[in-house]
């Protein structure tokens, strides 16, 4: 189920510019880091900072299109459904990230 | 309790979250995931593993992660329910109720066993003391593998397949190993006299000891294990005793149930106990008197029970005919069926000490009746097939122990190999894979690689014996399909073009960033992927130095980061010391920070120079700096596709042998080359006579000093695949020396594809053409040397010191918020 996100969780995290295009920054989180990506089209996403496979820093990984590939062992993330690319399989958890007109917000609760 | 209608889901509870039982959920699932809640309950806390590979675990090869067959996520994403480190007790049949010692009641319609077995420990006094293990379970290893790290003499008792993997891996972790066995032959069920020797002389070769026809009488010690005592009184010390003597089914609970057992629970074909709603698989079964102790029955036990569970089956499951390999790696060894005769079979035995090769077939009526191979076992496969279908051997019996590419005739080279067996030969003992499987899933999700059929198959992902069969199947399967699609290699999926099409349009049509490229070649993936990027970024800058720049975005985190990734997400420090050769200052500002930062490890790495692994990705900024203000110290490029490392030897200067100063000419050929970008990492090493002592003859370019000067080797690789360098030429003086160098190393950087290290590249231009354009052409060899000087003056600045003084990328090292 769907968590239901009131304005008082949202954090501002900071501007879309300090992300590198096809790049990613982390925010530190208590309960482990979150990678935030910027793709070429300069949409932004949010995925727990651990690939699915053995929990590879994806912040650190090569971002192409709507994906990601994970420095460690080159699995592909998808960043708008945390899902790994065929022929490997796992999710990694994924958050709520808003660019409101260049300032983000991003959401810590997981999506559903 | 009343039956459930049709369409209600059946619960299913499973007792044993081993490899059987998980099969036969596996295959269940295949069939009917929907009809069934399934709930599954396991003694061990753990998701379900490999338990065959607990082998490769405690010799250091596999890490436990890597031996998980089905993860909690797969659980989850099944809809079952796991109750791992919780055992059933008790079984109530007539209310069909599983008590666990959680407190947890499940109800069940159907119920499966795979309880397992229990390792067997002889009833010695002594047997209960600390430090006395077993070799069954994820703890078991563990505690052998924490005895090992304190504990340093280890009796093995047993001499079978357990004990000697268990020998072997302790002897990795660095214990001193005696195996007591009880008779005079290793592995006496399932190898001939011959073959035990072989296998003796070979452990005893690898530094285990053996006492042979021993019988353990007492395991003496106070609190902890000290030492085993044997039938005639003489004694031997041990820190650590493991019990690898033999298993049995584990059947307590099936008995209390009071479910009909003798050595095992007893099944029907159909995989069922004598209570209908009650069936059994794995080694906790007895089937038409027999149990086992391997895998491969399992599998079909497996299929078999699940077809009836889902109510499609008529399969009968009418035992099995197993086979042995032993996992020791470097020894192969393979055993099936009878091998050791008798008045009705004739032995065909062939025989190559040098090689150590033997190899024993058991004939009964011209068909295969058992085998033993010792050294070669490429054929196992292939005779355990003969052996389970009886076939008649008669036509080819002469060649019948060479293998089946001469005995069935032919030329070995086209292999007859696994291409045609039968789709229900398993490929993959270890993890029950057919054929069939394998060429469906190379079909289905087109894999071209052993890697990628392991992935979706799980074939040749343990023990690996299988891969090359795997190969085969790859090859034979593509095999049209390689005819039809174009015959070259293309830079990744994004293009159809090669690595040279790609940089001959780089260079003539002037395009200086992997966008343009993407752009003027049109590419299908706007931003392209992480296989081209790289190579688009590192064409670019090779081929426009004064014009292209670096792009971060397109380069491997450890190009980008300037440091190596390590598994747990920190990194590992490299400074550079020039042909490995160091002063106080550096050693001490090395200390300094390792101390400062608190590094974890500090490392003398196989490139002769320090490594400092663990560091925090922050604070690589302030070592970078502290390493250059307190040392000097640059960076060792250890992570980047670029020049790596000069290795050297003290030469001249010390050596009683050596011939010429090759520390001083590695010193500056480091100096000349560093921060050279390459198509993949590039290493050098001068040695001071041809005895070689920096191992010159494994790198990318090497120095071998001579009386009379130096000789130059080129495409030495010690890496993955083991390559000699070729000799280049010789030359008489040091400037030569250097210039051949340069000349090399930038056509390398030329015509190189990238991530081809000089040895695959040689070997696809071929010797000839680099002396052509290095030796023989004195005109070109300068050019080609001015060229890469050039590129230089653009290339060796400090990434280190960018980033620390000139805060380059700074945002790289820092969080984009700390929310505490
Ligand atoms: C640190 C070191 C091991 C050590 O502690 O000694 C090492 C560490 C790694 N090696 Fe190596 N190699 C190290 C010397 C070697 C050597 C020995 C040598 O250089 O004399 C070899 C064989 C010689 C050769 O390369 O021909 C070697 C052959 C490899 C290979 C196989 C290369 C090949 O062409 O087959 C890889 C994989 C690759 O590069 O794709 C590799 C990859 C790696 C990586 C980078 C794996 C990775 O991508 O993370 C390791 C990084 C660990 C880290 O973070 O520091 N390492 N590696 C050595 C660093 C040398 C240095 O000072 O820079
Ligand atoms: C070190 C080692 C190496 C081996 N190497 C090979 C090899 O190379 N080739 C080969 O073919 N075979 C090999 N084997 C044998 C192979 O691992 C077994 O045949 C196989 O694991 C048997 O599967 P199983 O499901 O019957 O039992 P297991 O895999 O042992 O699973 C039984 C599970 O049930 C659990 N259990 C027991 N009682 C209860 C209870 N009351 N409640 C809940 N859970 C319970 C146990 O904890 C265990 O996890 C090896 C075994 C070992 C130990
Ligand atoms: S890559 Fe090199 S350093 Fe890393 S484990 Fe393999 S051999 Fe050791
Ligand atoms: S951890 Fe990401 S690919 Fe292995």
């Amino acid at each position: 189920m769907a968590a239901v996100m009131t304005d008082a969780e949202w954090i501002e995290i900071g501007r879309l510019e300090d992300i590198p295009r096809l790049g990613a920054r982390t925010v530190g989180m208590p309960d482990g880091d979150i990678a935030v990506f910027r793709t070429s089209a300069d949409e932004v996403f949010a995925l727990k900072d651990a690939c699915p496979h053995r929990g590879g820093p994806l912040s650190q990984g090569i971002v192409h299109g709507r994906k990601v590939t994970c420095p460690l062992h080159n699995w592909c993330i998808g960043l708008a459904d945390g899902a790994a690319c065929e022929p490997d399989e796992g999710h990694t958890t994924r958050y709520a990230v808003e660019n409101r007109d260049g300032a983000l917000f991003l959401c810590p609760v997981p999506k559903e | 309790m009343a039956d459930k209608l049709p369409e209600q889901k059946q619960d299913l509870v499973v007792i044993g979250n081993g490899m059987a039982g998980m099969r036969t959920v596996e295959d269940l699932l295949k069939i009917r995931a929907d009809d069934f809640n399934i709930t599954v309950f396991g003694a061990e806390p753990y998701g379900n593993y490999n338990r065959i590979m607990l082998s490769p675990l405690l010799a250091g090869e596999k890490q436990l992660d890597e031996i998980m067959i089905n993860s909690r996520e797969w659980y989850d994403d099944n809809g079952i329910t796991l109750y791992s480190g919780d055992p059933v007790e008790a079984i109530d049949r007539k209310r069909r109720i599983v008590y666990a010692r959680s407190g947890a009641e499940v109800p069940y319609d159907r119920l499966l066993l795979a309880t397992g077995s229990n390792p067997f420990v002889i009833p010695v006094p002594g047997n209960d003391l600390d430090g006395v293990i077993t070799f069954r379970d994820v703890d078991d290893v563990n505690g052998m593998l924490d005895a090992s790290k304190s504990q340093r003499k280890a009796v093995v008792i047993g001499g079978g397949l357990l004990g000697l993997e268990a020998a072997n891996g302790l002897m990795k972790q660095g214990m001193e190993v005696t195996v007591v066995h009880l008779m005079d032959a290793l592995m006496e069920r399932q190898l001939d006299a011959p073959a035990a020797k072989m296998l003796q002389a070979s452990l005893e070769e690898r530094g285990l000891t053996f006492r042979m026809e021993a019988k353990t009488e007492a395991i003496l010690g106070r609190k902890r294990v000290e030492g085993v005592r044997f039938a005639g009184g003489d004694q031997l010390k041990a820190d650590l005793v493991v019990m690898a003597v033999g298993i049995k089914p584990n059947i307590e609970l099936a008995q209390s149930a009071g479910l009909h057992c003798e050595r095992g629970v007893i099944v029907n074909d159909t995989m069922q106990t004598y209570d209908p709603r009650v069936y059994a698989v794995g080694e906790c079964v007895q089937h038409r008197n027999a149990t086992y102790g391997l895998v491969a029955p399992l599998w079909e036990q497996a299929k078999v029970c699940a077809t009836h569970l889902a109510q499609v089956g008529s399969g009968r499951y009418e035992g099995s005919v197993t086979s042995t390999k032993l996992k020791v790696t470097g020894i192969d060894l393979f055993s099936a069926g009878d091998f050791v005769g008798d008045e009705n079979t004739e032995d065909v035995v062939f025989q190559d000490p040098r090689r150590g090769v033997y190899k024993r077939i058991v004939l009964r009526d011209n068909k295969v009746a058992g085998a033993v191979l010792y050294g070669d076992t490429g054929d196992g496969g292939w005779y355990f097939q003969l052996m389970k279908e009886g076939t008649d051997v008669s036509e080819f019996r002469d060649r019948l122990v060479f293998g089946r590419a001469y005995a069935e005739g032919g030329d070995p080279a086209n292999d007859a190999g696994v291409a045609d067996l039968p789709d229900d030969a398993q490929i993959c003992d270890c993890n029950g894979v057919c054929k069939g499987d394998i060429v469906a899933a190379i079909g289905e999700h087109d894999l071209k690689s052993v890697a990628a059929v392991g992935k979706q198959t799980k074939a040749g992902t343990s023990c690996g014996a299988c891969q090359d069969a795997v190969a085969q199947l790859v090859e034979a399967t593509l095999g049209e399909g390689l005819e039809a699609a174009p015959d070259k290699i293309t830079v990744c999926e994004c293009t159809d073009l090669s690595h040279d099409e790609v940089r001959a349009a780089i260079v003539h049509r002037h395009l200086t960033t992997t966008a343009a490229v993407r752009e003027a070649l049109d590419w299908r993936e706007p931003d392209g992927c992480h296989k081209c990027r790289p190579a688009l970024n590192y064409y670019c800058v090779a081929s426009w130095p004064d014009e292209a720049e670096h792009e971060d975005a397109s380069r491997f985190i450890n190009e980008r980061a300037h440091a190596n990734i390590q598994k747990d997400g920190t990194y590992s420090v490299v400074p550079r010391m020039f042909g490995g050769v160091t002063n106080p200052r550096e050693l001490r500002a090395i200390a300094d920070v390792a101390e400062k930062y608190d590094i974890p490890t500090v490392k003398v790495t196989g490139g002769q120079r320090i490594d400092m692994l663990g560091a925090k990705k922050q604070d690589l900024p302030a070592i970078w700096r502290d390493l250059r203000e307190q040392g000097g110290l640059v960076s060792g490029h250890a992570y980047a596709k670029a020049l790596r490392t000069v290795k050297t030897c003290v030469g001249k200067e010390w050596c009683r042998f050596g011939v010429q100063d090759s520390t001083t000419l590695g010193v500056e050929l480091e100096h000349l080359t560093w921060g050279s970008f390459m198509p993949h990492k590039f290493k050098m090493a001068v040695s001071g006579c041809p005895r070689n002592c920096a191992e010159a003859s494994i790198k990318d370019f090497g120095i071998v000093c001579l009386e009379s000067g130096y000789e130059l080797q080129v495409g030495g690789n010690g890496g993955t695949r083991l390559r000699g360098a070729d000799v280049l030429c010789r030359v008489k003086t040091p400037e030569e020396a250097r210039e051949y160098c340069l000349a090399f190393i930038q056509l390398y950087r030329e015509e190189g594809h990238y991530f081809e290290r000089t040895a695959p590249y040689i070997e696809r231009v071929g010797l000839d053409h680099v002396k052509a354009c290095v030796v023989d052409d004195a005109e070109n060899r300068k050019a080609l040397a001015e060229r890469f000087n050039h590129s230089q003056q653009f290339a060796q600045t400090d990434p280190w010191e960018a980033r620390s003084a000139q805060g380059v990328n700074r945002e790289h090292y820092i969080p984009l918020k700390e929310v505490s």
